[in-house]
């Protein structure tokens, strides 16, 4: 990237080194998820997802509505997980005129590259409501450790 | 057949919706309507809303869908990557046709809410005798 090398030219302006130490940081934190974040223009790569943690394990969820649970595809290896499926519109009766038609309809896949190590044997899937939540374990080496301090 | 791709799409948020009492976002569901001649049919993507969450109105021939969605994430889970928010649904529309309200029905599977609207009878069209008197 032309702009971020511009910027590591040793410079007098402290806010802009503060600005690219920043996005350093940042992009280290979400490295490994940054391609499938949303660019912001143009449509991304469906289904939408929204992934959390706690110290045992990850949680991915996306929003599918219409879905039917055993049409979906789940796959998880050490680190990258696929969801892919079809979303099915059924035709409704010939005499039917429409009003409106935003509801949509197509096959999709997604591969996601997680950030931490799973323990790929024990990942869960549950459908509820139209919202897919997959429970990923993490693997033990990726999990924190609490070390205790012991005094002389 | 070719299967069309499905392409991600960032949820509608409403911009002005009627005045919400409730705190947080507000997001438009995709529906589908048709008509056939004896009843309206509507459709919407509503995921993460249970039945207990959804309130389906009419009246005024103004029908009202909302839904309210409790956050699914745990009290203990960190954030790592958010790619959708979640909040309520609302969407309004105003029906050209009488319904039969007595005979609504809504159904609500995976997510996706049919709501079923039959038109009233007609009203059989009467000859009017003029008498003369």
């Amino acid at each position: 990237m032309i702009i971020r090398r511009f910027y590591e030219w040793p410079s007098e302006s402290t806010a802009f080194s503060e600005l690219n130490r920043m996005r350093s940081e940042m992009e280290s934190l979400f490295g490994r998820l940054a391609e499938s974040l949303p660019t912001g223009f143009g449509p991304g790569v469906f289904p939408l997802i929204n992934v959390t943690e706690d110290d045992d394990r990850l949680y991915v969820r996306a929003e599918l509505p219409g879905v039917k649970a055993n049409e979906l595809e789940i796959s998880a290896t050490g680190n990258s997980l696929s969801i892919g499926g079809e979303r099915k519109v059924a035709p409704e009766s010939e005499a039917a005129s429409y009003h409106r038609r935003e509801r949509e309809a197509g096959a999709f896949r997604r591969t996601i590259t997680l950030p931490t190590d799973i323990d790929f044997n024990r990942v869960e899937a549950h459908y509820n409501n139209g919202i897919l939540t997959v429970t990923l374990p993490k693997a033990e080496l990726a999990k924190p450790k609490q070390i205790t301090v012991k005094a002389a | 057949m070719e299967t069309q791709e499905l392409q991600a799409r960032e949820k509608r948020e409403v911009t002005n919706p009627a005045e919400q009492t409730k705190a947080g976002v507000v997001f438009t569901p995709p529906v589908d309507i048709f008509e056939t001649p004896s009843e309206i049919t509507v459709l919407a993507d509503m995921p993460g809303v249970n039945a207990e969450h959804l309130t389906v109105d009419l009246r005024d021939n103004v029908l009202t869908l909302t839904g309210d969605v409790e956050p699914p994430e745990g009290p203990n889970e960190r954030v790592v990557l958010r790619q959708y928010q979640t909040g309520r649904y609302f969407r309004q529309f105003s029906l050209s046709e009488a319904i039969d309200q007595e005979k609504v029905e809504a159904n609500l599977t995976d997510g996706v809410l049919r709501l079923k609207l039959p038109k009233v009878a007609a009203a059989q069209p009467r000859r009017i005798t003029v008498k003369s008197g």
